[in-house]
């Protein structure tokens, strides 16, 4: 037997060190080992000690250092000045950047009120900038990831169990022995801890489905690839609940115990027949009824996923309580291999040193579903964009957000908004797109260079707290945020507002929890016991829904003019000779996090960007494999790069395919310049959930324009 | 138990998702130049729409046990190791490409320093007892490094009643690489 040791651990380097923290690549925040030497970061690894990495890692993590010595980062503060009509960006010091922002954010506040300023952002480090913006009592942020990704299926499990989904998404998955899918792609989504659970749960046995348009790297793996038809997901959702009903498979005991709205549920569904379904979904009845019936047989241990980027068509919020009906019907609530609830590590935050206008619960959104306890988000991004283009929001800071590249509103709307505005802010890493549209530039050092707030923000079946420190000190005249953050607030004459130094104010959260930051920074993390997911036999649920118990019918969502169970209504169709838009990513690549990334961009599969065509439309539009075609819109957008043609079975013939974040326009960007197409700059439609605000953008249909 | 080693791997492309991870970790334990790499990522679909078959694989030398490379150098830089790995002396490589030619896995490359290079099972990290840089990235556990001589319960057990392959079996190179095949049914 082979007693091989894990993977943290550094091999015979004399003089070299490892730091343990988290990654930025992704909001996963994996735990990482930054192997140091001679003052360099030459590896990263998984760090062994990190519950949501144990030990493994994704390109995109051991890719941080092509972030770190990335030749094209932002090495000091810019200003924007106009002489002769022409602007261009000179260099600043940092005392001259930050009190131009200071001055410029603090009058725009004076002028108009705080709610004139606005926060767009997307990374760890924002918190320091949240608590700068409390200091004059601004409180309108938004992260645009919320709005396109994982929203809509925070606020359906809310609606449906009185609590909000999490990461990882509560999902026993190496315990499951029947794991379905609707159109998310874990193994191109690299979301490490699920990726391993779905391994032990193929290694353990379990069987997968996948519905997807597309035959993607999880529909490879599955006993059933339903191609469904985009935009039809809630009518196949409907349907199998049509069998599970109809054929006496649900869970009776469960249902009557602990739900509500059975009644309701099944007129909804009941003329939702397989047949039925099939002519709208394009998948056969029988599968249907396949699916339904094995999906009963497994259950408990089996599940239908809630996906993570969930906003496809507007009606997100509904399709995902569509998806927690499937779930609850079977009784899979806190059963192995269902449904479970992991836990939080339970930080102490220390009163705040510094009394900040009382605007606590405040949300500025007009959607009557958005979140009030979700403290990263008091509005919708686009609702920001939408009040920098109105007039009423004057001065933005982005933080880490590369607005025209990021689903919004379309890239227009983003950048309409930027030119509106009377002062911009940017804080970022690279000179993306963004940092063009910013008044003034202000160059954050990366996260492998500066320490964070303390991550507790990740559930899971060990609870734990982790640390990000510095494995390197910052290059070029960069600064971590916490520092930018305090810098900004100390000009407007607050002090006090941030502890004397970041390690100091780590160090009193630590302590309130026994802990220390000398302890956490050996590992980097503090672990919990493993928390007991399973309920008990006659166990109460004690739900904090209205009713109490999981709601198949909500009571909240009628009161307020909306569905109270799932109905699919039909999407627009692509008109002739153009087909729906699909996105995803590649493993190696997280949009503008690694756009420019030369490390992760070295492999041949990672430089571009394709769009995927079913053979038998490229032969429709004598389109080769491999050949470049410019794509153009419903609404005669046409992508300002060339894209390659990948021609395929493994998509169907009314969609197209390809993955966001290339087709760069910032020359500046001198690696992921020009390679590859925008997805977004092909996005001139968007579909706003009207319950809970999120953004949906698959309604844009695309045809290709060959090369003259 | 052998004392005398025989190190391979067995690659579970059951669960391999084809992420490259495995290639990145390579490329920075082993300093492994910008435009090239030491170990690959194939994914292979087939069938007809809509019934499709993928199986994504990580490939890398084969450390064969009748090795082409070893046979047809000239200067015997390629040569088997004590443990049962195929390995390139650098300082005897010419870099004359006749272990190019003869791989029929297309596993090497001609480093810009002149020397022929390609995966060494990390045989530095092996010998501390450490396993292999892309096996201890994987995140789906796809790889997992064996001694072939002294097998453990646990690769028995992965093996055991699965449709299991090596790459060009009748080139005779006795490879030391064994894949489960992404064909085999669920809890086969």
């Amino acid at each position: 037997a082979q007693a091989f040791s894990g993977a943290g651990s550094s091999v015979g380097d004399e003089g070299s060190k490892v730091v343990y923290s988290f990654c930025e690549h992704c909001f996963w925040r994996c735990g990482i080992a930054a192997h140091v030497r001679d003052g360099k970061v030459y590896k990263i690894t998984g760090s062994d000690h990190h519950p949501l990495s144990q030990g493994k890692l994704c390109p995109r993590g051991t890719g941080g250092t092509g972030l770190l010595y990335d030749p094209d980062r932002l090495a000091y503060p810019l200003i924007r000045e106009t002489k002769g009509g022409k602007q261009f960006y000179r260099k600043a010091s940092w005392d001259e950047a930050i009190t131009l922002v200071a001055e410029k954010l603090y009058g725009i506040k004076e002028q108009y009120g705080p709610g004139a300023l606005a926060m767009l952002h997307h990374g760890y480090g924002v918190s320091f900038f949240k608590n700068m913006f409390s200091q004059i009592g601004v409180n309108k942020y938004a992260k645009p990831s919320y709005d396109l990704c994982c929203g809509p299926a925070r606020q359906a499990t809310v609606l449906t169990y009185g609590y909000p989904s999490d990461t990882p998404e509560g999902f026993d998955m190496k315990n499951s022995k029947y794991m379905v899918f609707f159109g998310t792609h874990f193994g191109e989504n690299m979301h490490n801890t699920a990726v391993q659970e779905i391994s032990e749960g193929i290694r353990n046995g379990a069987k997968i489905v996948v519905f997807d348009p597309r035959f993607s790297t999880l529909a490879g793996k599955a006993q059933h690839w339903l191609p469904i038809k985009p935009a039809t997901d809630i009518a196949m959702m409907q349907g199998l609940m049509h069998v599970l009903i109809s054929e006496n498979l649900y869970d009776k005991a469960f249902v009557e115990a602990h739900t509500v709205g059975f009644g309701e549920l099944w007129d909804s569904v009941k003329d939702m027949t397989p047949e039925k379904v099939s002519a709208i979904t394009d998948i056969p009845a029988d599968a249907i009824r396949t699916v339904a019936r094995e999906y009963a047989f497994h259950a408990p241990a089996a599940f239908v996923h809630s996906g993570r980027r969930t906003n496809w068509y507007g009606d997100a919020l509904q399709r995902i309580r569509a998806i927690h009906i499937l779930n609850a019907l079977v009784g899979n609530f806190k059963m192995p291999g269902g449904v479970v609830a992991f836990q939080k590590f339970p930080l102490v935050q220390p009163p705040p040193t510094h009394e900040h206008p009382a605007y606590e619960k405040e949300v500025h959104s007009k959607y009557p579903f958005f979140p009030d306890d979700e403290p990263s988000n008091t509005i919708a991004s686009h609702e920001i964009v939408q009040q920098a283009i109105s007039g009423e929001v004057k001065g933005l800071l982005i933080y880490g957000v590369n607005l025209p590249e990021t689903m919004t509103l379309g890239r227009d709307k983003a950048i309409e908004a930027m030119k509106k505005a009377e002062f911009v802010v940017a804080v970022d890493v690279l000179p993306s797109e963004v940092t063009g549209y910013a008044d003034v530039v202000l160059p954050e050092c990366t996260y492998l260079e500066r320490y964070d707030d303390l991550d507790n923000g990740r559930a899971f079946r060990t609870p734990f707290v982790a640390l990000r420190q510095p494995a390197v000190p910052p290059m070029y005249d960069s600064k971590p945020g916490n520092q930018i953050a305090k810098m900004i607030t100390e000009k407007w004459g607050i002090h006090g507002a941030f502890p004397p130094s970041v390690e100091k104010g780590l160090d009193k959260k630590l302590k309130l929890v026994g802990s220390s930051l000398a302890e956490i920074k050996k590992k980097g993390v503090l672990v919990m016991p493993e928390t007991d997911l399973y309920r008990k036999p006659g166990e109460p649920l004690n739900l904090k829904t209205p009713s109490g118990k999981v709601e198949l019918a909500s009571a909240r969502l009628k009161a307020g003019g909306f569905d109270a169970v799932p109905k699919y209504t039909a999407h627009p169709e692509p008109p002739t000779g153009f087909y729906r838009m699909l996105t995803g990513r590649k493993p190696m690549l997280t949009f503008g996090r690694t756009a420019n990334n030369r490390f992760l961009g070295d492999l041949a599969t990672a430089k571009e960007n394709e769009v995927w065509v079913n053979n038998r439309i490229a032969e429709k539009h004598s389109l080769e494999n491999g050949e470049y075609v410019h794509l153009k819109n419903q609404d005669g957008v046409v992508s300002e790069f060339p894209v390659k043609v990948k021609v395929t079975q493994r998509i169907r013939t009314d969609a197209v395919y390809m993955v966001h974040g290339f087709g760069h326009t910032s020359a500046k960007l001198t690696w992921a310049h020009k390679r590859g197409a925008s997805h977004n700059q092909l996005i001139s439609r968007t579909e706003i959930d009207p319950a809970m605000g999120a953004v949906g953008f698959q309604n844009n249909f695309v045809t290709f324009i060959k090369e003259a | 138990m052998s004392n005398k080693k025989n190190y391979g791997m067995v690659i579970d492309t059951r669960v391999c998702v084809g992420c490259s991870a495995c290639v990145y970790a390579c490329k920075q334990e082993n300093n492994v130049p910008e435009g090239y790499c030491r170990d690959w990522v194939v994914q292979e679909s087939g069938g007809e729409y809509p019934k499709l078959t993928m199986e994504n694989r990580s490939e890398r030398c084969q450390h064969c046990e009748n090795a082409p490379c070893v046979t047809y150098c000239p200067t015997r830089a390629s040569h088997y190791a004590e443990d049962g790995t195929v390995q390139i002396n650098r300082s005897l490589c010419t870099g004359c490409k006749a272990c190019m030619a003869a791989c029929p896995y297309d596993a090497r490359y001609v480093h810009p320093e002149g020397y022929v290079d390609k995966c060494s099972l990390c045989k530095h990290r092996i010998e501390q007892g450490l396993e292999t840089a892309c096996v201890s990235i994987c995140p789906t556990g796809s790889l997992n490094l064996v001694d072939f001589n002294n097998m453990d319960e646990k690769t028995k057990e992965l093996l055991k009643g699965k449709i299991v392959y090596r790459q060009k079996e009748h080139a005779g190179t006795e490879p030391s690489l064994q894949w489960i095949s992404a064909s085999n049914k669920p809890g086969a």
